[in-house]
């Protein structure tokens, strides 16, 4: 019979050593889906995880490593906040779209007006559409006490259509042969967010996201205000009694994410994607919310789950190609990681004893 | 009989079909959630119900076993969250998630065959003469039989929570883990099996997605109905006949939605799709600001980890 | 072999990691016999009723019931035997009501509406009147208590266990339950009475078992013992009275202006027009039974929720509106009953317990930055000088008993010098040294002439350290009078007397 005994005190090396037993079980129950779709499981393992790094086309993958990571990163550190506190923005795709939605609409307003000022208006109204987003079910959860999941999540499909209008509607390229989508901004220099270092893929969203991250960490293991977070998070009165106003500990979380996933929108619609069309979105929000996770929401560890997941991406992406592999089967492979994160966790906090003295 | 270019029967009458899905799910969360857990996952089971059920529906041509392997598959993935949740004690909001984004892919993976292909279809309850009668008969005597199934399952655990032992205990549960612990009831296992009840329930849901209301496998295809049923029990302030209200009522918005789309009113498409969300977040919004004051509805330890100290 | 012995329990034993619970213990109960299990908290007694109800394992040893080898694998085993027992943290569920609470409770309950008339007979017949159709939220502890015992008194049992049934209790109420009890055990059955009050067991019970340490120190007829006697046999030493050295009393320092307050959640009850002074130095004793309004006090003294202005002052000034750590900034300070979860963060360290308050009044941040080495010190700091018991300060909350969580929470509040603390009980479950030296504590701090109230429902307590008494009942804070010469039945009345019972009908 197996018990689980309760730590007395949380263990800090399991709680390093679990993500990477995660990583390990994934990759071998992956292999076995691999295996049980015909595919020969070491050689996908290895095109997702190493040839992306040192395989022969390396040097092109490479860049797009911090493409994927970049807007990972950016929107797990905002969400790791407001899990850390107990608050559950798991609509960070709608915050995503908006952002890019706000940005590219103050791009598009402009057109063909160049200005230094330009990019920086986007930034501005990216991060405020975000924030404007994510203030919906904060402002709901405070005054109503609304579940800011559901809200947050029903939101994330009222973005959508709003995308799918404005791409077929509002901000559709007049010359655009009647295509839906906007114009490219990519195109439109004083509106392009660039590769900022030739080959690296680093545009000013990879630098918001380590931005992101040194901010992040310095707020919640640094400052009072991270400590009263954190509080939170472990025992909402606790943090009460230390003074935390829980209103304005909502407002903060949703706002923060909100704004870093629109951040990431705009960073995203601006460059890599360049423009407003119905599909814009791939899921960004959703799997960062396994980046914060799997990161054990600490901004450091994001940084590196931000970099393994977009590895899984490019990987998947590359096995798609050359092996055939379903593209939904990198998807299932992402869930699976989350699913042994959070399984093998249970040794952070116990220990699991295998059957039991009895005289 | 028709206003503004809607007909109202027909309209009454593809509301019950519309509404089916969610009804189905939402009574499967309540279960699990009156016993205190809090499963966010019912979009990742009710889209693999979708996808096993279509498959097994396809390849046996019997819409009867494709419902079983959508309610089975449901199931299955609702012990996985079991597993961790109960056994391993993970933590439930993020499990629920972990598990919808894993049904999703995991049926986009299984799904891939089956694009394109029409499921047997699922026969009508023969009302015979019934099913004449003006207005009535296709408003009620004009459906399959998973829609009259998914009205006596709704009864039933009305039945259940209300009278039985069995219904009393598994509230129990969800009230105070500790207390129950304390009169020898075994949570744990009252809780895995609710949880694989919702689970079944939820697949059942999707599998009726998927094999009439559509009736096609696509990717994705519940686009959030286990989201808006996981809104209905909060919605319903966890009682069952409340939940039937509640699914009516957004299967009559999406019905009413694809109306009006039909009826070819000058409002974009796009714009007349998000109407489910968003009354969604207005109806929730409703019911919290009258809760606020009044009595607390939800299980007083939902989404609470239990473990028996020693 | 157990003759005409009850229960008959031998050489059992229960090892948790790091900590024998009990230890070869051994005794028994005559049929119709009152017998007290008496000791220390962590001196075994909950594991060992555990054991007999079925809910913990032993790891060796045997029971007989009635002569029978009795090893119930879980509570269902036990109460089908005849065993049954009423909880100190009550086993009821608020939402449900008081037949239904019932029914989980039996084995085979029969239909709600017999159910509910066999529950209106019983009790009556006991003094214990109760009304099936009501939700357990809505009653008062000593009504909650009647729940637990009629469910127990329904399936006819042989022995009933009550885990500190009198702790919920006013006088008067321990009086009618004490009548109840008799009469059950003239009936027959037999009662395993656990507590750590001396006179209630002299009064009560026949026999005594004495635990210390997880093992059997003595065993004695109650009535032949003082109570200084029993203490000792529990305490294994000399009992040290608290120092109460004359204080001299200020100015008014602290005010509390006809505060009332909404309920916090749906079964708690509302604070009625709550009116208090206090002068620098003082102690003053809040006494009531559990649930009439002590956190929601404690609650809107400490900042945790504000009220209407001009409600509470402090040296006269309005901080109806202020926080938390705004009040302490200007001095007042406050310990929550809960220790797990509100006065302390469980999963965190004590050294991230010692900022969770202190870094307003101690310098432990720099421009809102962590000083994660003077919050280090200030733990140290507080587990040198009030004795807690940890390997260091990097230990999480919830691995310390909780005797020496409790005393770091003191600790940290005391060592921040307020002028006003208020404390909700701070002895709770604390084994007795760790008490008396908590209460010292108090003490002291009043004599450096910080002004202190302590709510709690331990009365003898309150007699102890406090200079004037009030009752808190149903959310009304009755007016004080000072604790010389307040005898124990006009505290009973204070605190609203016995609750619309009546006494068992004999």
């Amino acid at each position: 019979m197996i018990t689980l005994i309760k730590r007395p005190t949380p263990s800090r090396g399991w709680s390093y050593t679990t993500p990477i037993i995660a990583v390990l079980a994934t990759m071998i129950a992956g292999g076995l889906m691999f295996a049980a779709l015909g595919k020969d499981p070491a050689q996908a393992i290895r095109m997702i995880f190493w040839d992306p790094l040192f395989g022969p086309n390396a040097a092109y993958f490479r860049g797009q490593l911090l493409v994927k990571a970049g807007p990972l990163i950016l929107i797990a550190s905002g969400l790791a906040v407001g899990f850390r506190a107990g608050i559950w923005n798991i609509g960070a795709e709608g915050q995503y779209i908006i952002g890019a939605i706000c940005g590219a609409s103050v791009a598009l307003a402009a057109y063909p007006a160049e200005s230094h000022l330009l990019f920086p208006a986007m930034i501005v109204a990216g991060a405020l559409g975000g924030w404007l987003w994510g203030m919906i079910p904060a402002v709901l959860k405070v005054l109503f006490n609304t579940s800011e999941i559901l809200v947050s999540l029903m939101l994330v499909y009222v973005a959508q259509n709003l995308l799918a209008y404005a791409a077929f509607g509002p901000l559709k390229n007049p010359q655009g042969f009647g295509f839906p989508g906007s114009r490219n901004l990519q195109q439109y220099p004083s509106a392009h967010n660039p590769e900022l270092i030739a080959g690296t893929g680093a545009h000013w969203g990879v630098l918001a996201a380590l931005v992101a991250v040194i901010g992040a960490y310095i707020l919640m293991h640094r400052h009072i205000a991270g400590f009263r977070i954190r509080v939170a998070g472990e025992a909402p009165r606790a943090a009460r009694f230390a003074g935390v106003v829980p209103a304005r500990l909502v407002m903060f979380c949703l706002g923060l994410s909100g704004a870093l996933a629109g951040l990431a929108g705009l960073f995203e619609v601006s460059g890599p994607s360049g423009q407003i069309t119905d599909g814009f979105n791939a899921g960004y929000g959703f799997t960062a919310i396994i980046v914060a996770f799997l990161g054990r929401l600490h901004p450091l560890g994001i940084l590196l789950a931000g970099l393994l997941m977009a590895l899984t991406y490019i990987g998947g992406d590359m096995a798609q190609m050359m092996l055939g592999l379903p593209g939904a089967a990198i998807q299932v492979f992402q869930g699976m990681l989350l699913f042994f994160l959070l399984g093998f966790d249970v040794l952070t906090n116990y220990r699991i004893r295998i059957g039991r003295a009895r005289a | 009989m028709t206003l503004g270019g809607i007909d109202i029967i027909v309209l009454t009458a593809t509301l019950m079909a519309a509404s089916t899905p969610v009804l189905l799910a939402a009574t499967g969360e309540l279960i699990a959630e009156k016993a205190g857990v809090l499963n966010l996952g019912v979009e990742g089971m009710m889209i693999m119900g979708a996808m096993a059920g279509f498959a097994v529906a396809v390849t046996t041509g019997s819409p009867v076993a494709g419902f079983l392997a959508g309610a089975v598959a449901g199931a299955l993935m609702a012990l996985l969250f079991a597993v961790l949740t109960q056994v391993l004690l993970s933590n439930q909001t993020a499990t629920g998630l972990a598990l919808t984004l894993f049904g999703l892919g995991l049926s986009a993976l299984f799904g891939k065959g089956y694009e394109g292909v029409r499921p047997p279809s699922t026969g009508k309850v023969p009302f015979g003469p019934l099913s004449e009668i003006p207005v009535i008969g296709p408003v009620l005597f004009s459906h399959d039989w998973v829609v009259y199934a998914s009205l006596i399952l709704v009864a039933v655990t009305w039945a259940f929570l209300r009278f039985t032992r069995a219904g009393l205990i598994l509230r129990a549960v969800g009230e105070s883990h500790d207390a129950a612990h304390a009169l020898g009831y075994r949570v744990i296992a009252v809780r895995i099996a609710a949880l694989a009840f919702g689970g079944a329930l939820a697949g059942l849901g999707g599998a009726y997605l998927s094999l009439v209301r559509v009736p096609q496998w696509t990717e994705g295809m519940t686009a959030g109905a286990g989201w808006i049923a996981l809104a209905i029990v909060v919605f319903a302030s966890w009682r069952a006949e409340r939940v039937l209200i509640g699914a009516y009522l957004f299967g009559g918005i999406t019905a009413l939605q694809l109306q009006l789309q039909a009826a070819g009113y000058a409002i974009p498409v796009h714009l007349l799709s998000m109407a489910p969300y968003v009354i969604t977040i207005v109806v929730l919004v409703i019911l919290s600001a009258i809760h606020r004051h009044g009595a607390q509805a939800a299980p007083a330890d939902l989404g609470r980890s239990f473990h028996a100290s020693a | 072999m157990t003759g005409d012995k009850l229960l008959q329990i031998e050489g059992l034993t229960k090892a948790y990691p790091g900590v024998v619970a009990n230890d070869g213990v051994g005794f028994s109960v005559a049929p119709g016999e009152v017998h007290a299990l008496l000791g220390e908290n962590g001196a075994g007694k909950s594991t060992l009723v555990k054991m007999i109800y079925g809910l913990v394992k032993p790891d060796a040893g045997t029971m007989h019931l009635m002569g029978k080898p009795y090893t119930p694998a879980e509570p269902r085993a036990a109460r089908a035997s005849g065993v049954a027992m009423v909880f100190q943290h009550f086993s009821l569920f608020e939402a449900l009501n008081v037949a239904e609470n019932v029914a989980l409770g039996m084995e085979n309950p029969p239909p709600m509406g017999d159910l509910a008339k066999r529950i209106r007979e019983i009790s009556n017949a006991y003094g214990l009147p109760l009304d099936p159709e009501r939700l357990v939220g809505d009653l008062s502890a000593g009504e909650r208590q009647r729940v637990e015992i009629i469910r127990c008194l329904l399936q006819d049992p042989k022995l009933l266990i009550m885990d500190e049934p009198t702790s919920v209790l006013t006088p008067q109420e321990v009086e009618i339950l004490f009548h109840t009890l008799r009469k059950l055990s003239s009936e027959g059955t037999a009662i395993l009475y656990i507590s750590h009050k001396l006179e209630e067991i002299r009064s009560l019970c026949d026999g005594a078992t004495i635990l210390r340490g997880g093992k059997v120190v003595a065993t004695c007829t109650p009535r032949e013992k003082t109570a200084r006697e029993l203490a000792e046999m529990m305490v294994g030493g000399e009992f040290k009275a608290t120092d109460r050295t004359q204080r001299t009393l200020g100015h008014t320092i602290f005010e509390v202006k006809d505060l009332d307050l909404a309920p916090m959640s749906q079964f708690g009850p509302a604070l009625k027009k709550v009116t208090l002074s206090l002068r620098a130095g003082e102690v003053l004793g809040v006494g009531g039974v559990a649930g009439n309004g002590q956190e929601e006090l404690l609650a809107t003294l400490s900042g945790e929720r504000v009220s209407a202005p001009g409600t509470v002052l402090l040296h006269g000034q309005d901080i109806s509106d202020l926080g938390p750590n705004d009040r302490r900034r200007l001095g007042l300070q406050g310990a929550p009953e809960e220790r797990l979860g509100h006065a302390a963060v469980p999963a965190m360290s004590l050294t991230d317990n010692a900022l969770l308050t202190g870094t307003v009044r101690r310098p432990l941040t720099n421009r809102g930055f962590l000083d994660m080495k003077a919050a280090r010190l200030f733990a140290e700091e507080i587990i040198k000088n009030f004795d807690v018991r940890t390997p260091g300060p990097h230990v999480a909350a919830r691995a310390l008993s909780g005797g020496n969580l409790q005393k770091f929470v003191i600790g940290r509040e005391v060592l921040q010098y307020p002028e006003v603390l208020i404390v909700n009980q701070p002895t709770w479950g604390v084994d007795a040294a760790a008490a008396a030296s908590i209460r010292q504590a108090l003490l002291d701090l009043a004599s450096k002439g910080a002004a202190v109230i302590v709510i709690s429902q331990d009365l003898d307590e309150l007699m102890e350290i406090a200079d004037r008494f009030c009752a808190l009942n149903e959310g009304r804070l009755s007016a004080p009078r000072d604790t010389e010469g307040l005898t124990l039945d006009e505290i009973g009345l204070m605190l609203g007397g016995a609750h619309g019972m009546q006494e068992a009908a004999l």
